[in-house]
């Protein structure tokens, strides 16, 4: 029943996101832009990792289109509470867990589209990474993508308007951005940042994503960010679920 | 048969500005195969007691069963029960009628062809075959509503909750609403609850009132019952027994007719 659940709620949001195409590759737009006009600029700079420039960029980007894409997942949940559409549902016998893992899995399957679609246009402009890593770095998209989500139609369901939900997701996601080290690795910097990063989940998924795109697929840093991936989506999974059971208000 | 039954529904809001009881203690039974209109001013409670009857709200008070199953303990069996039309409705204005009739269906453990066949049944019954591959968008207000009734009826409820149905819709689709409303409950028997503020349409439709008033019942009968205890007479307007009952006028409830 509950996979049966899940299936159709999946279907229902996935089609909606099919019936917005525009909206479906828009979302790639921004990493796109960074890959384009901040790319270049750090194709000779001593940045201390292995690999090419590009092996270091493109797991930030991948991991920066997850992180701002399914944050705001839960605006789609405030417009349904308005036009009353979630609750049409809630009075079906529908497994409330269905409601959350059906759209979360839908988050998913386009976060990791529009990855794909991101790490070709890399190759095009010079990525050169083995195929294990980039499959790697997917799943990590996928794990990203889920949490954050959950955890987004949680606060959604939350919060009254959507002018609460905008700055509150914001608030979040701007340090996570900048503390993880997306765009260049925190080991460049000073060591009290590098020590904050360090106290951002997000920073080890990035470190894994990065190994695995030069191909240590055993290292430490791989070790811990699978750790944190797991670790984060059980947590923000749960979180989701318990707000989606209770909340009736 | 009692087919509804409440007894002390409670419901506590905890906010910054401290507990707010929304709903002070609900007692109603409801037959099955009427038409009840439960009627009451703004913020009397009526969508927060129809969202705990419907289990989209648990009470912090109380109890109540719908259709035999208890609201605490057997949530499920209530959800099979009973069908709820919000005030908001409840359709993706993106998405085409059919879509959105087939896909509730499914919601309800209908087999994919059997989502179907009753998608194409609820059109004919409730006049939307025409519009099945519209956005639901792109509806008028009138057959909107009809599409969220059809919505609420897809598993064929014994109840159906239905919150102020007829807000802002013109004078001949609030009159198909009203034969919509006779017509399910002379064809199939369905017990229907519905809040409103027209008075007109409490009069004219329901077998019986309940008024609430600040969280509690204030009054109850047929429609004549009530215009002769409190509107003084028989032939008061149910606005004027409506002010008495709610003391919202000069006159205090229990004093000479507001108006003869």
């Amino acid at each position: 029943m509950l996979l049966h659940d899940i299936a159709l709620v999946y279907g229902r949001y996935l089609r909606q996101s099919l019936r917005s195409r525009f909206a479906l590759l828009f979302g790639v737009l921004m990493p796109l832009l960074y890959l384009l006009f901040f790319g270049p600029l750090l194709t000779d700079l001593p940045l201390g990792g292995r690999g090419s420039s590009w092996q270091l960029l493109v797991p930030g980007l991948l991991l920066q289109l997850g992180l701002f894409g399914s944050s705001f997942a839960g605006f789609a949940i405030i417009i349904e509470k308005q036009q009353g559409v979630l609750e049409r549902m809630r009075v079906t016998p529908v497994s409330r867990l269905a409601l959350l893992l059906g759209r979360v899995l839908r988050d998913a399957t386009v976060f990791v589209f529009q990855a794909v679609l991101l790490v070709l246009a890399a190759l095009a402009m010079g990525l050169r990474a083995p195929l294990a890593g980039v499959l790697i770095g997917f799943v990590f998209v996928a794990l990203l993508t889920a949490s954050l989500a959950s955890l987004s139609y949680a606060l959604a369901m939350k919060v009254r308007t959507p002018t609460e939900f905008g700055p509150a997701v914001n608030a979040m996601t701007m340090p996570a951005m900048l503390l993880s080290g997306l765009m260049l690795p925190m080991t460049l910097g000073p060591a009290w940042l590098d020590f904050l990063s360090h106290l951002m989940p997000f920073r080890y998924l990035v470190d894994a994503v990065r190994d695995a795109y030069v191909g240590s697929y055993t290292s430490t840093h791989m070790l811990y960010g699978v750790l944190a991936a797991v670790g984060l989506t059980i947590v923000s999974v749960t979180v989701g679920t318990r707000v989606f059971r209770t909340s009736g208000a | 048969m009692a087919i509804i039954s409440a007894a002390g529904l409670a419901r506590t809001f905890q906010t910054k500005r401290g507990p707010v009881e929304a709903v002070r203690g609900i007692d109603l039974t409801v037959r099955e195969g009427e038409i009840l209109g439960f009627l009451g001013p703004n913020g009397a409670g009526k969508t927060t007691t129809l969202r705990m009857l419907t289990t989209l709200l648990a009470p912090t008070g109380g109890a109540a069963t719908v259709a035999g199953c208890d609201l605490a303990t057997d949530p499920a069996g209530v959800r099979r029960a009973c069908g709820y039309v919000a005030q908001s409705g409840g359709v993706d204005p993106q998405i085409s009628v059919r879509e959105e009739l087939v896909t509730q269906g499914r919601l309800y453990r209908l087999t994919k062809a059997q989502a179907v066949a009753r998608t194409e049944e609820l059109a004919r019954d409730l006049d939307l075959t025409g519009l099945l591959d519209r956005r639901a968008g792109a509806l008028s207000g009138g057959q909107r509503r009809r599409l969220d009734i059809a919505m609420a009826l897809t598993h064929r409820p014994k109840v159906l909750f239905l919150d102020e149905p007829t807000t802002g819709l013109d004078p001949g689709s609030r009159a198909d609403l009203w034969d919509l409303v006779r017509r399910l409950r002379d064809e199939h028997g369905t017990t229907v609850f519905l809040t409103t503020h027209y008075l007109d349409e409490a009069d004219a439709l329901s077998d019986r009132l309940v008024v609430v008033d600040a969280g509690v019942v204030v009054a109850e009968g047929t429609p004549s019952a009530l215009k002769l205890e409190y509107g003084g007479s028989i032939d008061a307007s149910l606005q004027d027994t409506f002010l008495a009952i709610t003391g919202r006028s000069a006159a205090p409830a229990d004093a000479a007719p507001v108006a003869v």
